[in-house]
């Protein structure tokens, strides 16, 4: 049994409850949840980059813990849930055929995409080895998370999750990215979901729902 | 202070716009800041041709014949269209389509999706290039579904999603390149994303990661060039919204989505030594050539046609990219080129026409040529011309993708001939009885501007009989830095 530094300790920690969210994320049925579920993922996401930042005593990974803070815990839940409410859809539940199937699924996943890490991980020196494969399984059990669902919320909190999953890829293999483009991100994400919310009362407006099974008759025998 | 200009004038035009694009003026406001931008792009041209490549604003920005011809092409078609859409618009806005407050949304962000393009292609910052691409999906969402009726709500959906989830896996591929290139060129991360920092130590970076990152980042971006089999969101897109973005996404935005995968290739080739990345890029190709075309057979709508066909020409690039060469490179290049323009202006074309007849389904759109023989004639010579008949420049870029083809890839000949055979017979026999025959359309109430579609077919032309002493260089210093 080899001894870990405490902060690897942590660090891995933060990792697995990255995976154990997208596991929840999976199986959740409430929106309302679903978005708690977001906004606990970008706290994860915030505290393993204010780890990294204390661990190397680099400036840009404080910036980038607090801009995650704000923009992923406080900002965009926030929106999200006004969202919701304004469109009254806070009150659904989406019926989800299969959890357990869908959940051998993720497993699956999960598997896979360490294997797919393998040849990173070997080339990554940072703190984190284990971390890019939970990175690319997080991202592509939100995919899965995607395909799975009929609903227009429960899809975009999945596209979020994606995100997530990409940003701590980021954060463990290299510290992060250059700031300017971590920015940059952080400002498409948030016009995303404001073009979204805008969208959102469009398909209202037309179908008096946000089921997506209404946008499903552009097909090729038209 | 050219490429301060390009960019800052589509940004001040969409915030003008945006504030205050109710005015009755507003599209000659929009087409006069797309000649500004043309001038500007004009300008740094002309700078590039002189002193050779730029580096500027602290290495973020790099400008080499190959993306300043881009550049321009952009901002040339962005001017086009938007001479076009000015009496398109108030067509649309007579026949009730469209109401003030969604031209305003419309010409606020037609300068935006302008910026998103053009800071994508003028990026040296991989980062930022991500960026800029997923701002060009965002820009050009609402304006997908700017009829709100039921199928283009569900195309802007389509569009965002898979268009979203697309470049979320450009995301990871982008990570994965940092991380290879941050070991090379140090940790403090400030040029680990820069492309001209990259490509030179590109030999020095660990292949099988690259080959990785490669794979997300053709994947990524792929989606948007409408690869197949991410192609779906591509004819909902072109076929839902208005005809003016209709002719940007195919002629501007597919384009530079190709040119980003293009960019990715040339690091990727540069270190994993081997055949992935051209392999990748020929058989993606190939099968989107295949199967749009067979596609081509089944499309009853006019727009939906020529997304279709878009797909076909955007696989015929790929794949003469994949095939790599002095060449084929060449061949690319001047395919983009002419299938950019030539593809607006059939766009052009067919939006009148849908316009006359009332209606986008092909069995409904009679006799043009009587209507309006303008509309007719444009609609007959730009598919002619998109089909590769001499002595259009299709002909000629395609005439030099399949000689180096039966060279390079001979297997691969045969597929392309019969593909392009296929693609003939299906658009033309579509496109016979709409431009001949008994009308049954009305008139329309504002004189089209046809002058953008005839430019563009007869600059196709020009390329087709005759290539330009200093174009041909400028192709071929840009196909040299391809290379492959």
């Amino acid at each position: 049994m080899t001894h870990l530094p405490l902060y690897q300790q942590l660090l891995d920690s933060c990792a697995a409850l990255l995976l154990l969210l997208s596991f929840a994320m999976l199986s959740q049925r409430r929106v309302v949840a679903l978005v708690n579920l977001y906004a606990v993922q970008g706290a994860v996401l915030a505290a393993t980059t204010l780890l990294l930042a204390w661990r190397t005593g680099e400036d840009h990974l404080y910036v980038s813990a607090a801009l995650t803070l704000a923009l992923k815990v406080m900002l965009l839940p926030w929106l999200l849930h006004r969202l919701i409410r304004r469109l009254q859809v806070h009150r659904d539940t989406e019926p989800l055929l299969n959890v357990s199937g869908i959940m051998l699924v993720g497993l699956v996943i999960v598997v896979f995409a360490f294997s797919l890490a393998q040849p990173i991980t070997r080339l990554a020196s940072t703190a984190t080895r284990s971390a890019i494969g939970i990175a690319l399984a997080v991202v592509l059990l939100a995919f899965l998370m995607m395909i799975t669902r009929r609903k227009a919320v429960s899809q975009v909190m999945g596209f979020l999750s994606m995100e997530n999953g990409v940003l701590f890829g980021a954060m463990s293999a290299s510290y992060g990215m250059p700031m300017i483009v971590e920015l940059g991100i952080a400002l498409d994400v948030l016009v995303a979901v404001l073009v979204l919310g805008v969208f959102f009362f469009q398909i209202r407006e037309r179908f008096d729902s946000l089921d997506l099974h209404h946008l499903e008759s552009l097909k090729e025998h038209q | 202070m050219a490429l301060l200009l390009l960019l800052i004038l589509p940004l001040v035009g969409a915030a003008l716009l945006g504030a205050g694009g109710a005015h009755r003026r507003a599209p000659e406001v929009n087409a006069a800041f797309s000649l500004a931008t043309l001038l500007a792009a004009c300008g740094l041209a002309v700078r590039v041709i002189r002193h050779g490549d730029l580096l500027l604003g602290r290495e973020q920005f790099f400008i080499d014949p190959f993306n300043v011809f881009l550049v321009t092409l952009t901002a040339f078609v962005g001017l086009t269209t938007a001479l076009f859409s000015r009496p398109y618009m108030r067509i649309e806005l007579d026949h009730g389509r469209l109401t003030p407050g969604k031209l305003r949304l419309y010409h606020s962000m037609y300068q935006l999706f302008m910026f998103t393009m053009l800071l994508a292609l003028t990026t040296n910052n991989m980062g930022l290039m991500w960026v800029a691409m997923e701002g060009a999906t965002l820009s050009t969402v609402l304006l997908v579904t700017l009829y709100r009726t039921p199928a283009s709500l569900e195309a802007g959906w389509k569009y965002f999603i898979l268009c979203g989830v697309g470049i979320a896996q450009a995301l990871f591929g982008t990570v994965l390149l940092y991380v290879a290139a941050e070991k090379v060129l140090g940790s403090q991360g400030v040029t680990a994303l820069l492309w001209t920092h990259l490509d030179a130590v590109k030999s020095q970076l660990e292949p099988t990661v690259l080959a990785l990152a490669f794979v997300f980042l053709l994947v990524g971006y792929g989606t948007k060039v409408g690869l197949v089999p991410l192609h779906s969101w591509l004819p909902d897109a072109h076929a839902e919204g208005p005809t003016p973005i209709s002719a940007v996404l195919s002629g501007l935005l597919l384009n530079v989505a190709l040119y980003t995968v293009v960019r990715s290739k040339v690091l990727v080739e540069g270190s994993v030594h081997s055949q992935l990345p051209s392999r990748l890029l020929m058989g993606f190709g190939l099968v989107s050539v295949v199967v749009a075309a067979l596609l081509l057979w089944r499309q009853r709508d006019i727009k939906r046609l020529f997304a279709y066909s878009s797909i076909e020409h955007m696989g015929i690039a790929t794949f003469a990219f994949g095939m790599g060469g002095p060449i084929a490179n060449f061949a690319a290049l001047l395919h983009m080129t002419v299938h950019s323009l030539t593809k607006s202006s059939i766009f052009f074309t067919a939006g009148h026409a849908a316009q006359n007849a009332g209606t986008q389904a092909m069995d409904r759109i009679r006799g043009l040529i009587t209507l309006s023989p303008t509309v007719g004639w444009g609609l007959m010579l730009g598919s002619l011309a998109i089909l590769g008949v001499p002595p259009f420049g299709v002909f000629t870029s395609e005439f030099l993708i399949l000689t180096t083809a039966m060279r390079a890839q001979p297997w691969a000949t045969p597929i392309l001939l019969a593909a392009l055979a296929v693609a003939f017979a299906a658009i033309f026999s579509k496109v016979q009885p709409m431009v001949f025959g008994e009308t049954t359309g009305r008139p329309l109430p504002h004189a089209p501007a046809l002058l953008p579609v005839f430019a563009h077919l007869a600059i196709v032309l020009l390329l087709g009989l005759y290539i330009p002493h200093y174009l041909a260089d400028w192709y071929r210093a840009a196909a040299h830095l391809i290379g492959g």
